[in-house]
Formats: C-alpha cells, sequence, structure tokens
C-alpha cells in the first residue's frame, strides 16, 4: 500500500452527503437508530462495526437502494425522498462497489463499462467506449475489454466493477466490503486502486475490515454498533485510544487475527 | 444399460469400440440387461415394419382418384393429399384469392427468418416490421375488404393458414405479454401484484377448450348488441391471454434465478427501472429459460388444433372434414390423413426445438461461466 499520504489531502469545507436523525426499520427490526453522519468533500469514512449492526444499511441509505423512514439524507444539495426524479440524480453521482462484484455476465467488460454512460447520460457509443478505456487503464485492465466477467479472476473483476462506477464520474463512491469475497492475494490489487482513488481526492465512504487501509487512507472512522454510530475519530485516535467500550471490544478481536 | 443405446453419448464413446464390445458392455452387460434388450429388440419388430411398410414399401405415390389407393395392401394413400392439398393449405380460401395467403407466408418468412439468424444488423427495424407492420399487412391481405382486395371472411380460412394465424398471434402475444405479467407479479406495487396473480392464476386454472369455448360461444351473450367481434379474432384473443399466463410463469422463474444484486447495481448506475429490467435482468432472465419458453410456443402449437371445437378449421379440423368426402372414401383413409397431419405439426415444432438448442448452444459459448 502507499505511503500514507492520503491523509494529508486537503478535505474542503463543503458538505456532500449529510445525514440527520435517520432510522429505519426492516418490519419490527430496527436497524438504523437515530443516525447523523455529515462528509464533508474530499473525505474518506471508513466504516466498522460487528455483523449484523447495521454498515451495508447505512450505505446503502445513500443511494437509496433502500429507502429511510426517518430523518433526512441530503447528498450534494439533492435531498433523498420517494421522488424518484431526484433518487435517480442522486444515483448518478454516487457509486457503489459490492461485495460480490455485481458485474453483468452476460456483457464484456467494456460493455459492462459502457452500459450506463449510453443509457443514463445519453453519451455517444464513441466517447462512451474511450471514457471506458480510460478508466479500465486506470484499474490496470484495459486488456481484458473484451472478455466477459466470468472469464476473469476476482480482484480483476472488482477492479472492473471500480471502472463501471467511476465511469459515470461520481462524487461519491460508496464500498460495501469490496474485498471481503476475495482470495488475500487479491485484496491489495484492489486496495491499490482504491487507494489511487482516495489520493486523487475522491470522497469515499467504505465498508471494510481492513484496518490497515482504514489507518493510511481514512480520515475519520465510523464505528456501529446494533444501528448506531457509536464512536468517530481519525485513525490514529480510533485505534490507539478508543472510548466506547465496544470499540475496545471490536478492535481487539480483529487486530488479535 | 439397454436404453443407452439410443443416446447419442455412448454412441460417440463407443467408436473405439468394436461392435461386438460395444453391444456387450452395452447391451448385454447383466441378465437384467439382457432381458431388456431382447424385450425392446422384440417390441421393435412388432412395430417399426409395419409402420415403414404402411408409409414406405406399400405406400401409393401416384394417381388421381380413389381408386389408386384400392389395391388390398394398400398402404399411405398419397393421392388423397395431393388432390386435397389447397384444402389442407387455405381451408376454403376463394382460389382465385390464393396468392393473397401465398403472399402472407412469403412476407411472413420475409421478417421471421432475418429475426432468427443471430448477429444481422437493423434488429430494430426488424422488430417493429415482424411486430407491427407484417400483422397489419397480413390482416388487410388475408381478410381484404379493400380496393382490389375482395373481403375474405374468416369463416372461409382454414387449414394450415390459421393453424398458423393463431400459432404465431400466440406466440407473438404471448412473450411480451408474459414478461409484462412476470414483471409485475414481482412488482413492490400491491395493487399491480395482486392484478396480475389474478389474471395468470385464472388463466392457468382453467382449459383452454373452455376458454375457447367462453370466447367464441358466451362472450357475444355478454356483448351490447350488434357488437360482435369475428370469431376467429375472439378465438386469438383467448389463445394469446391463456398462452400469455404460462409463459408469465416460465419468465418469472428466470427472474427468480437472477441475483437481486443485478438489479441493485444497475439501479446503483442510475439506470432506471424499465433500463435495468431491459439491460441487466431479462436478457439473463429470458437465457436461462429458453427450453421453457420453446416449450410453451409447441404446446401453444399443437394447441391450435382445439379450435376445431368452435367451428374453426385447422389444419387438423380440416382434414377430418376432407375425409368425409364421399370421394375419397378409401378404408386407409383416416391413417392417411393423421400421419400427413402428425408429420406437418412435426415438422414446425421440431424446427423449433432444433432453433432452441441452436440458441441455448450460441449464448452458451458467449457466457463463459
Ligand atoms: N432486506 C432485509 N430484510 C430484513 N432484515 C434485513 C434486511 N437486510 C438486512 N437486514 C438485517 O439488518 C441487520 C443489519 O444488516 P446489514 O447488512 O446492514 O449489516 P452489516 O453491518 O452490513 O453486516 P455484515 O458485516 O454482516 O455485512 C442485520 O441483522 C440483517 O439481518
Ligand atoms: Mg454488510
Amino acid at each position: 500500500m502507499s505511503d500514507g499520504n492520503g491523509k494529508r489531502l486537503k478535505v474542503s469545507d463543503k458538505v456532500m452527503i449529510e445525514m440527520k436523525g435517520v432510522n429505519k426499520w426492516f418490519g419490527d427490526f430496527h436497524v438504523l437508530k437515530d443516525v447523523d453522519l455529515t462528509v464533508h468533500e474530499g473525505e474518506r469514512i471508513v466504516i466498522a462495526g460487528p455483523s449484523g449492526s447495521g454498515k451495508s444499511t447505512l450505505i446503502r441509505c445513500i443511494n437509496h437502494l433502500e429507502p429511510h423512514d426517518e430523518g433526512s439524507i441530503v447528498i450534494d444539495g439533492i435531498e433523498l425522498t420517494e421522488d424518484l426524479k431526484r433518487i435517480d440524480e442522486v444515483r448518478r453521482e454516487v457509486g457503489m462497489v459490492f461485495q460480490q462484484f455485481n458485474l453483468f455476465p452476460h456483457m464484456t467488460v467494456l460493455e459492462n463499462c459502457t452500459l450506463a454512460p449510453l443509457w443514463v447520460r445519453k453519451m455517444p457509443e464513441k466517447q462512451a467506449r474511450e471514457l471506458a478505456m480510460k478508466f479500465l487503464e486506470r484499474v490496470r485492465i484495459p486488456e481484458q475489454a473484451s472478455k466477459y466477467p466470468g472469464q476473469l479472476s476476482g480482484g480483476q473483476q472488482q477492479r472492473v466493477a471500480i471502472a463501471r462506477a467511476l465511469c459515470m464520474n461520481p462524487k461519491v463512491m460508496l464500498f460495501d466490503e469490496p474485498t471481503s469475497a476475495l482470495d488475500p492475494e487479491m485484496i491489495k490489487e484492489v486496495l491499490d486502486v482504491m487507494v489511487e482513488l482516495a489520493q486523487e481526492g475522491m470522497t469515499m465512504l467504505c465498508v471494510t475490515h481492513e484496518m490497515g487501509f482504514a489507518r493510511e487512507v481514512a480520515n475519520r472512522v465510523v464505528f456501529m454498533d446494533d444501528g448506531r454510530i457509536v464512536e468517530q475519530a481519525p485513525p490514529e485516535e480510533f485505534f490507539s485510544a478508543p472510548k466506547n467500550a465496544r470499540t475496545k471490544e471490536f478492535l481487539a478481536q480483529i487486530l488479535a487475527h | 444399460m439397454a436404453m443407452e443405446s439410443i443416446t447419442g453419448r455412448s454412441a460417440s464413446r463407443s467408436k473405439t469400440l468394436t461392435p461386438l464390445v460395444w453391444a456387450q458392455r452395452n447391451l448385454f452387460s447383466s441378465i437384467g440387461n439382457t432381458m431388456l434388450t431382447l424385450a425392446s429388440a422384440y417390441l421393435l419388430w412388432l412395430t417399426i415394419p409395419p409402420v415403414l411398410d404402411f408409409t414406405i414399401f406399400s405406400a401409393v405415390w401416384t394417381g388421381t382418384t380413389r381408386e389408386a389407393c384400392l389395391a388390398p395392401g394398400a398402404g399411405m394413400c398419397w393421392p388423397f393429399i395431393w388432390a386435397n392439398i389447397d384444402q389442407f393449405i387455405y381451408g376454403r380460401y376463394p382460389p382465385e384469392e390464393i396468392w393473397r395467403v401465398n403472399l402472407t407466408f412469403a412476407l411472413g418468412i420475409a421478417v421471421i427468418v432475418p429475426m432468427l439468424i443471430p448477429g444481422l444488423p437493423a434488429r430494430r427495424l426488424n422488430l417493429v416490421l415482424l411486430l407491427i407492420v407484417y400483422p397489419l399487412v397480413a390482416i388487410v391481405l388475408l381478410a381484404g375488404d379493400r380496393p382490389g382486395l375482395p373481403p375474405v371472411p374468416t369463416s372461409e380460412w382454414g387449414g394450415l393458414l390459421v393453424t398458423l394465424v393463431v400459432a404465431i398471434t400466440g406466440i407473438v402475444a404471448s412473450l411480451p405479454l408474459g414478461v409484462l405479467l412476470a414483471l409485475g407479479r414481482r412488482s413492490e406495487m400491491p395493487a399491480i401484484r395482486m392484478f396480475c396473480i389474478i389474471f395468470i392464476e385464472f388463466w392457468r386454472g382453467v382449459p383452454l377448450i373452455t376458454v375457447l369455448f367462453m370466447a367464441s360461444v358466451m362472450l357475444p351473450l355478454f356483448l351490447p348488441e350488434g357488437m360482435n367481434p369475428d370469431n376467429l379474432l375472439r378465438c386469438l384473443v383467448g389463445v394469446a391471454l391463456f398462452s400469455s399466463a404460462y409463459m408469465a410463469e416460465v419468465v418469472r422463474g428466470g427472474l427468480q434465478a437472477i441475483p437481486a444484486g443485478q438489479y441493485e447495481a444497475a439501479r446503483a448506475l442510475g439506470l432506471t427501472y424499465w433500463q435495468a429490467m431491459g439491460q441487466v435482468v431479462l436478457p439473463q432472465a429470458l437465457r436461462h429459460v429458453i427450453p421453457g419458453i420453446v416449450n410453451t410456443f409447441i404446446g401453444l402449437f399443437k394447441d391450435t388444433t382445439l379450435v376445431l371445437i368452435v367451428g374453426i378449421f385447422d389444419l387438423l379440423g380440416q382434414m377430418r372434414a376432407q375425409l368425409a368426402d364421399p370421394n375419397w372414401t378409401i378404408p386407409q383413409g383416416a391413417l392417411t390423413g393423421y400421419i400427413f397431419a402428425a408429420l406437418v405439426f412435426w415438422v414446425f415444432c421440431f424446427g423449433m426445438s432444433q432453433y432452441s438448442n441452436f440458441m441455448e448452444r450460441r449464448l452458451d459459448t458467449t457466457r463463459e461461466r
């Protein structure tokens, strides 16, 4: 991984994501409890917490893959309501990378990347292809452009998924455990791409158990437990002097490995 | 196992074996297998020679009247087929207007065949021609009542013409309708979901014969006076709705095989519901269920014979009508007619099945998983 210069990156004053008093239920199950979270442009947030604490649900609320029941979520000045127009507007600006890659297996790598620019941005085909190649080069797999996802390794697939999201020129990138489904030897190639992205100033929210990544890249670690944000702090502080008892317990478990 | 002798797999495996070794391994490997083999051989001996004799060796190929087929022991009577071939194809369509049917057939081939060949350009134009332009042209040509085209009421249509009209309408209408119903059944909107469930379960719950009978006999009783849509048209609507309910369930099976992450990833990229379905979910889902879709098509094709129940003469109905012709009372008439009809149906259904196999193999090589 990099030398940790990610932390010296400037964070602007502009608020990119603002969640206030967000509550969500799955039936009777209260999955998000009074979540407040403000993310500035250029910030790199790592979200950690035990399984089932609501991390995925939290970031899926940001692009409305899960609707929230109470509170407000504002992305780059657009408030998420049930208004479909606004939801689409937000989704155009927010890229997402999934644990299971979710590449489209019936399309080539290139087609995966050009799909959204063609249909959502209505970009001419040639321009979309050039854009896709640019990002495939950035994730270092331009030579795989004409293959199908099923022909690539997990690490390559996840890099394609990142390139696919970047083709929409998002202002925010959401990562939901992007390396959890990968074999150990492929984790680094994906994290390297994410580190580069952070260095370029991308606003990122990343659910991950990669504490090394958090230490080097994040400027804030958010710890969730039982649907609540129980602690948030810069990584140095988070790892060396956790305040919450649950955080301490969690860190002890994670760092034991 | 004795059964293995008819599957292609063991045949290719046996290439390196001498016939004797092959037979020993596949047909006589145990006492049980030997008995099965002998029993099968006996059954084949009982059935195959008479069938071959009737259809080929003793068949009467030429002639123009029934006398040609009256010789003792004469088999399949082709003169009966040749003499009535126009009825079998066109029904009672006026002979001087038959060119209109032929033109419709030719145009149909011209729009359907390019659609079936993968990788041809101008797909969208082709689809518009097939789904919108062609049906309108076909209606005008076949029904007429336009300058230069005297009207031909559908009661005079018959034979293969009716079989194809009913089957193709059913096939072309059932796929899009079925897709919509399947999507509706999985919709998050309760009203739409409820409607689709009721619709599907209603049509799946009634036999096609009932549907046709209702459409033909009962519907006019409920409709206001003077509003009396054509009998064939009513049956077409009935068949289309009936088969779309079956198609919906086939498509739903395909949709269920696609992980939710596919749809979510498409939506997260900013695609709308219809774009996500049309570009990401449906292409994969339909690919999974090609055998089921074609199975429904084949079932529908054969079910078209049921229109006989409401006085519409499809190929089979027309054949039975010609059998009643006193000029052609011959002992082997029914057998000849049914074998011929079976042959025609088989050619169409086998064609569909082969095409489906071809598409599956083709799509499989590009999917690479
Ligand atoms: N669609 C759903 N319906 C009902 N319950 C759900 C649904 N999705 C998630 N949950 C529940 O909500 C809780 C939080 O889920 P979530 O996926 O956000 O947790 P997580 O912190 O991401 O966990 P993990 O680390 O295992 O991914 C879990 O208990 C889960 O079982
Ligand atoms: Mg999760």
